[in-house]
């Protein structure tokens, strides 16, 4: 995954706010990159843009080799659906949907019949440990229990990238330490992670930190 | 998980939210289906009042009068036989029978009869087949229609003929005769009657009517012709027309076609009766305009706010891959559900109220139209995607990422 003099800037009551500013990165496969920086300084822009999801204002983005953007936006969800999977600080489950069938989404959306879809479903929310959760409702679970589900559901499809913007910014220390344990584990199975995160100690889990300030990504320090 | 569960899943869970628009779309059907449900039968109830009258329109020379036609059945003035063939070749809808006749007097054993010329349907077929297509191929709509009778002299066609002034076969040597003729003559069926010099056999003695039509003896009216004289001639066409195409001018048209004739309608006794489904035909298109504004306007309303609301899953299910056709069609199949329990629902609730209250409102029995649900479904179907379709397409158009930032 290769970023090339990426700028994205949105428009805000008519001034322009430059959230992203001449970035690049590669980022290989298989790697574990942590995302840190202040508030503000363009982290969740960054996670869009690499996910095919942000169009950027200048530069281009390349995903095995194609260059993301110039794509179709509807071979752009292709891609997503196939190869790239998100988990959101506040999980994005579909609320009146069970566990189950939240993690069966992806599934069907990728044309997958009920009973395979059943049967994937619900061997990775017994992988996350929820085996015995299947049938409830988000808000029938704790929220570690939820941000769980939404991580089987990321696994749904078997991505190699996963995109995760502060994934445990609300979680107890705990249970966070349960999806970075997750996640980990997603990338010694050979995805590549992509994290980003508030708390040192998240990143530390990572295999190196990328530092933003201001749109910008600062020289490495490890 | 299939898109129909998902879709059905979200209508299920937030269902006081959809129950407004669901309301405003099966009260409307609801009316509507009533209203054509009594209507149908209130006109199926007309029709029938105009059939225990026989013909309903005359066509008669201009110096006739209905009362001359009605007390005397007899008038020395004629026009050509040939308009009965402009009628059944024209294209006026709403024609269900035809019967021109030529009355002439007669004299048997010194008491005074009419020889009336009628002409039986087989020669209108006939007619017909040969013009492509006819008076008799024509729908009927389920008004004066005339039941096939084979075999011309069941007592079926008696009373066809009594009725509907109707038969099917008629050769010129065969004559029915009424009831009071038989009585005077002491004629029954099968026997021979001289009439005019031409010797007829009688194949059937009509029922009592209490009418002119008792001193009657029908024949053929091409023989009828022959007897009198009087070349292709005919006093009078009796037609039974639809009533709704008589309060649509029906005869207005056969004047236009006839202008040498003069035509007249029996329908007084049923005019309001006519004039009330008039009435509730045109109340229906009102209903049907205002489900079409009040339906539409509360649905395209609800189906807005619900993508407001769900833009937030609309930006989930695009991360998760979701192109946006996946999403347009979740929420026109939504708008389909939405649509065929409206249409549905108020097809039941609308036979309900027709079948409670017809007999009360209109003073006759109605009985379920299975036909109307199909209407139902249709409309309300079509008025939940119409209403949806610009809801739905803003929702396949959401910017995943805007709906995905905003806390
Ligand atoms: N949709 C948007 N419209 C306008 N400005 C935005 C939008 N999204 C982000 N920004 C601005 O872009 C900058 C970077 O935002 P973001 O990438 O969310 O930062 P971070 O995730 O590091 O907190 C911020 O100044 C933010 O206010
Ligand atoms: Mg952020």
């Amino acid at each position: 995954m290769r970023l090339e003099a990426v700028s994205k800037s949105y428009s805000h009551r008519g001034r322009m706010v430059a959230a992203l500013d001449d970035a690049s990165l590669e980022i290989t496969p298989g790697d574990f990159v942590a995302v840190v920086g202040p508030s503000g300084s363009g982290k969740s822009t960054l996670l869009l843009v690499l996910g095919g999801m942000l169009s950027p204002s200048a530069g281009q983005v390349f995903l095995n080799g194609r260059s993301l953007y110039d794509l179709s936006p509807n071979a752009r969800a292709d891609m997503r659906r196939k190869k790239i999977g998100f988990v959101f600080q506040t999980f994005n489950l579909v609320p009146y949907l069970t566990a189950l069938e939240n993690v069966q989404i992806p599934l069907f959306l990728a044309g997958l019949d009920e009973a395979t879809q059943k049967q994937r479903a619900t061997a990775l929310l017994e992988r996350v440990g929820l085996g015995d959760r299947l049938d409830h409702k988000p808000p029938e679970l704790s929220i570690g229990e939820q941000q769980r589900v939404a991580l089987a559901r990321v696994l749904a499809n078997d991505p190699e990238i996963i995109l995760a913007d502060e994934p445990t910014g609300n979680l107890d220390p705990e249970t966070g330490q349960q999806i970075l344990d997750l996640l980990a584990e997603m990338n010694r199975e050979g995805r590549t992670v992509v994290m980003v995160t508030h708390d040192p100690r998240a990143a530390a889990r990572a295999k190196r930190t990328l530092r933003l300030q201001a749109g910008r990504i600062m020289p490495t320090t490890n | 998980m299939h898109l129909r569960k998902l879709v059905w899943r979200e209508m299920f869970e937030r269902k006081n939210q959809l129950a407004t628009s669901f309301l405003a779309i099966l009260l409307g059907i609801a009316v509507v289906v009533s209203i054509k449900n009594i209507t149908f039968y209130s006109e199926k109830a007309v029709a029938a009042q105009l059939d225990a009258l026989g013909a309903n329109v005359l066509v008669l020379p201009k110096s006739v009068s209905l009362q001359d036609y009605y007390s005397a059945d007899m008038q020395n003035d004629e026009f050509p036989e040939e308009y009965v063939n402009r009628l059944a070749l024209s294209d006026l809808q709403g024609l269900d029978n035809l019967s021109p006749k030529l009355s002439v007097p007669v004299k048997l054993k010194d008491r005074g009869f009419t020889l009336t010329g009628i002409l039986p349907k087989s020669e209108f077929q006939a007619k017909a087949m040969w013009a492509g297509a006819g008076i008799f191929s024509r729908p009927a709509e389920g008004c004066g229609t005339v039941a096939d009778v084979p075999g011309a002299f069941r007592p079926e066609a008696k009373e066809m003929l009594v009725r509907q002034r109707v038969i099917e076969d008629l050769t010129d040597t065969e004559a029915l005769i009424g009831a009071d003729v038989a009585a005077i003559l002491g004629t029954k069926e099968g026997d021979r009657l001289d009439v005019l010099g031409r010797s007829f056999t009688v194949t059937a003695v009509l029922p009592q009517t209490g009418t002119v039509d008792d001193s009657r003896i029908f024949a053929h009216l091409h023989t009828v012709q022959e007897l009198a004289g009087k070349g292709p001639v005919i006093n009078a066409i009796e037609i039974v027309g639809c009533c709704k195409e008589i309060s649509g001018g029906l005869v207005q048209k056969i004047n236009k076609l006839l202008p040498d004739a003069k035509v007249v309608t029996v329908t007084q006794v049923v005019d309001t009766q006519v004039k009330t489904n008039g009435m509730m035909a045109r109340l229906s298109l009102i209903f049907l305009g205002i489900i079409v504004l009040v339906g539409g306007a509360s649905i395209a309303n609800y189906m807005y706010a619900n993508v407001f609301e769900r833009r937030r899953e609309i930006g989930t299910l695009m991360a998760l891959g979701a192109g946006s056709a996946v999403i347009l069609k979740m929420f026109l199949l939504k708008a389909l559900l939405l649509g065929l329990a409206g249409g549905i629902c108020g097809y039941i609730l609308g036979t309900v109220l027709a079948v409670a209250l017809g007999p009360r409102l209109a003073g006759i029995p109605v009985l379920p139209m299975p036909m109307l649900v199909l209407w139902a479904v249709g409309i309300s179907v079509a008025i939940a995607l119409a209403a949806s379709y610009f809801p739905a397409r803003r929702a396949a158009r959401l910017d995943p990422c805007a709906t995905l930032q905003e806390m």
